[in-house]
């Protein structure tokens, strides 16, 4: 029983120490004092590995969930006589949801793994000490492009995502099902608004692209320096981001679109 | 060379990132960029609005010609009023004209038509219709038909 | 001990532990100017922890270390960084920047310290890897090197800014006969020509003992002897004697603490 306890408290004070690691390396990347000189051509070229190479698995896949979207929607819709609303509900389900978590998710697969790995093996082989014995801060001049691109990528992969779902539900309402372009369109246009369902859609994916990146970087800076270390703090990553990205996913529509 | 690639292409990246969110202004949202300032207002009250939501469209034989900005309810006389905004563009409503809830198909969402009247004064910002004609209530209409049975 | 009267670093009562494991006790160290300075000692006894807190990347728990009149400890970030520029230090692997290629790791720290216009900035790199051999590959990224040739390279990175204090760890380890004569030879001349402070932290004896001025061996948190590597060959201790020589057994046991042998092969499971 008191071994039990004893376990939970230990669990409580790593998560908490974590918790105060991790915020101090927030902390850290954003007071760090800027240079836009030196800043921005690291962070362009941190924007290219984390956004532009993104861009592939976002168009894919944002393709394939907006056709699906459309195919699903239209056999339930079809049995109510309202098949013209398909476009609503492909558009609603993209902006408001599947846009800003399913780019967070893949997001957090594809960059923010690549991110941890980068950042863990730089400390690994002792880059980041080496940065630091010359005399620069890592924080500014690893973690902060690093944490900046990423929150600057996500919102964009986002609203691609949406983009391309609305077009690939398009793609299969229109020319596959036969729905009439017209009312598919306005029917669409009539339901979405864009002060509560689009901007709401990308203010929900500028905080999934802050919490996924602070938590990549975050697994990279403070894992243990192997290489198993290493793997396991990338898992971490994917496992981690995904479940904030989720929970916080819960709490922000409760927020937006719940009556309170 | 390399740096050229790097730069090129995050720019054409947030160049489509832009694109997108236009494109999601316009095309999914249907934001008009001109939005304010080219509608009136105009008020109507009716008995029961059934499910009519904020954002319903409102349709002159058919073709929309504004959208329900909100919706509430008179105290004194225990009535929903309905807020309403109209193109300015659609300035040939006669005052007379009379609105009514209708139902796109038979589970669609409602929506309102404006049934233009004879009068010579058009409609003007704040003006009331007064000729509503209210939601049809599925359960009013079969309850009607029952005690209509009954009393033959 | 006594002949030596200047000092670029003077550590005193330095304490410091990881977690619940003590690793220094009262260390105290004085490291004489522009010689070479080799701290020895068997493997886990914290000799690369020692450079990471000269280099203030750690704290002790207790006690000061004097870099030419400041207490690293105590420093700021920002003078803490200042001081780093005065110091460099060579890793272990070498810890060159795999994104950039050998010239620009290189170029690196004086981009970062100096407004050096770009020839100038050309120029001195060239020089450095002019001293280190190895002009031909500064178009290459590290990934293509051997490991010799990084190491190199990190050493041409270290002395860029003509340091007064260069670090070395382990510098001899892993490199084959060839690369390691070549690296030796290549942290004496550069010493002398430079006229910077050396510390080299190795357990590698006669590569050591071959180019130090001085030597401190630590074992068990302290420095147990120092001196002259003549000085050293001829000590009588036991510790001494046993790490100077290789031998096998001796205070530092063969044997990690365990039962009884045969108690142990009778008990069965």
């Amino acid at each position: 029983m008191l071994d039990r306890l004893q376990t939970l408290g230990h669990i409580g004070l790593e998560g908490l120490s974590a918790l105060g690691r991790s915020g101090s390396l927030l902390a850290h990347a954003l007071i760090a004092r800027p240079q836009p000189m030196v800043m921005f051509p690291l962070l362009l070229k941190q924007i290219y590995f984390v956004g532009v190479l993104s861009l592939v698995i976002i168009l894919v896949s944002g393709t394939f969930i907006g056709m699906v979207l459309g195919l699903q929607g239209y056999t339930i819709l079809v049995s109510y006589g309202s098949e013209q609303a398909v476009g609503q509900m492909v558009a609603l389900s993209l902006v408001r949801e599947l846009g800003p978590v399913v780019t967070a998710l893949l997001f957090a697969g594809r960059a923010g793994s690549a991110l941890t790995a980068e950042i863990g093996l730089m400390k690994a082989t002792e880059q980041l000490s080496s940065m630091e014995m010359i005399g620069v801060d890592p924080y500014r001049r690893i973690i902060a492009p690093r944490f900046w691109a990423g929150f600057i990528c996500l919102p964009i992969l986002a609203a691609i995502f949406s983009t391309v779902g609305v077009w690939g539900g398009a793609l299969v309402s229109i020319d596959w099902l036969g729905i009439y372009e017209g009312s598919f369109w306005a029917n669409m246009q009539h339901s979405v608004d864009f002060y509560d369902d689009v901007l709401n859609g990308l203010i929900k994916s500028v905080v999934f692209g802050f919490v996924v990146t602070w938590v990549a970087v975050y697994q990279g800076y403070d894992c243990v320096p192997t290489s198993e270390g290493i793997s396991q703090a990338t898992t971490r990553t994917v496992v981690y981001a995904s479940l904030w990205v989720l929970g916080l996913d819960f709490i922000l529509t409760a927020l937006m679109f719940g009556d309170f | 060379m390399r740096t050229r690639v790097v730069e090129i292409s995050v720019g054409g990246f947030m160049l489509t990132g832009i694109l997108a969110l236009i494109l999601l202004a316009l095309n999914v949202s249907g934001l008009k960029v001109s939005d304010s300032g080219s509608s009136y207002r105009v008020l109507a009250r009716f008995e029961n609005i059934g499910g009519l939501a904020p954002r319903a469209k409102v349709t002159l034989s058919g073709v929309q010609i504004g959208q329900v900005r909100s919706i509430s309810i008179d105290e004194r006389l225990l009535m929903a009023v309905v807020e309403l905004d109209i193109n300015s563009s659609v300035n040939y409503l006669s005052r007379d004209s009379s609105a009514q809830i209708l139902t796109a198909g038979l589970l669609g969402e409602q929506y309102i038509g404006i049934t233009p009247g004879a009068e010579d004064e058009m409609l003007e910002d704040g003006d009331v219709l007064e000729n509503t004609q209210s939601a049809l209530v599925l359960e009013n209409l079969v309850s009607k038909f029952l005690f209509n049975k009954v009393s033959e | 001990m006594e002949n030596i009267e200047d000092f670029t670093i003077n550590i005193s009562n330095l304490s410091f532990s990881r977690g619940e494991r003590s690793i220094f006790r009262d260390l105290n160290m004085q490291i004489p100017r522009g010689k070479i300075t080799a701290i020895m000692g068997p493997s886990g006894t914290g000799k690369t922890t020692l450079l990471k807190l000269i280099g203030g990347q750690l704290l002790p728990d207790a006690g000061r270390i004097e870099l030419e009149g400041d207490n690293i400890p105590t420093l700021s970030r920002a003078d803490l960084f200042e001081v780093r520029s005065r110091m460099g230090m060579l890793f272990q692997s070498g810890a060159l920047f795999t994104d950039m290629t050998v010239f620009e790791n290189v170029a690196f720290p004086l981009r970062v310290h100096t407004d050096l216009p770009q020839d100038m900035i050309r120029d001195v790199v060239l020089m450095k890897l002019q001293a280190v051999g190895l002009r031909g590959a500064q178009g290459l990224m590290p990934s293509e090197l051997s490991g010799g040739m990084a190491r190199r390279v990190a050493l041409a990175r270290a002395i860029v800014l003509d340091p007064h204090i260069v670090m070395y760890d382990e510098p001899f380890t892993g490199q084959d006969p060839i690369a390691m004569g070549v690296l030796v030879n290549l942290i004496r001349r550069l010493s002398e020509a430079l006229g910077h402070t050396s510390i080299i932290v190795s357990h590698d004896i006669q590569e050591t003992l071959g180019i130090a001025d001085y030597i401190f061996l630590v074992s068990g948190g302290s420095v147990i002897a120092s001196g002259t590597p003549a000085e050293l060959r001829a000590d009588e201790s036991e510790q001494v004697k046993q790490f100077m020589h290789g031998l096998p057994d001796g205070p530092v046991a063969f044997h990690f603490p365990a039962g009884d042998y045969q108690a142990e092969l009778m008990k069965g499971l």
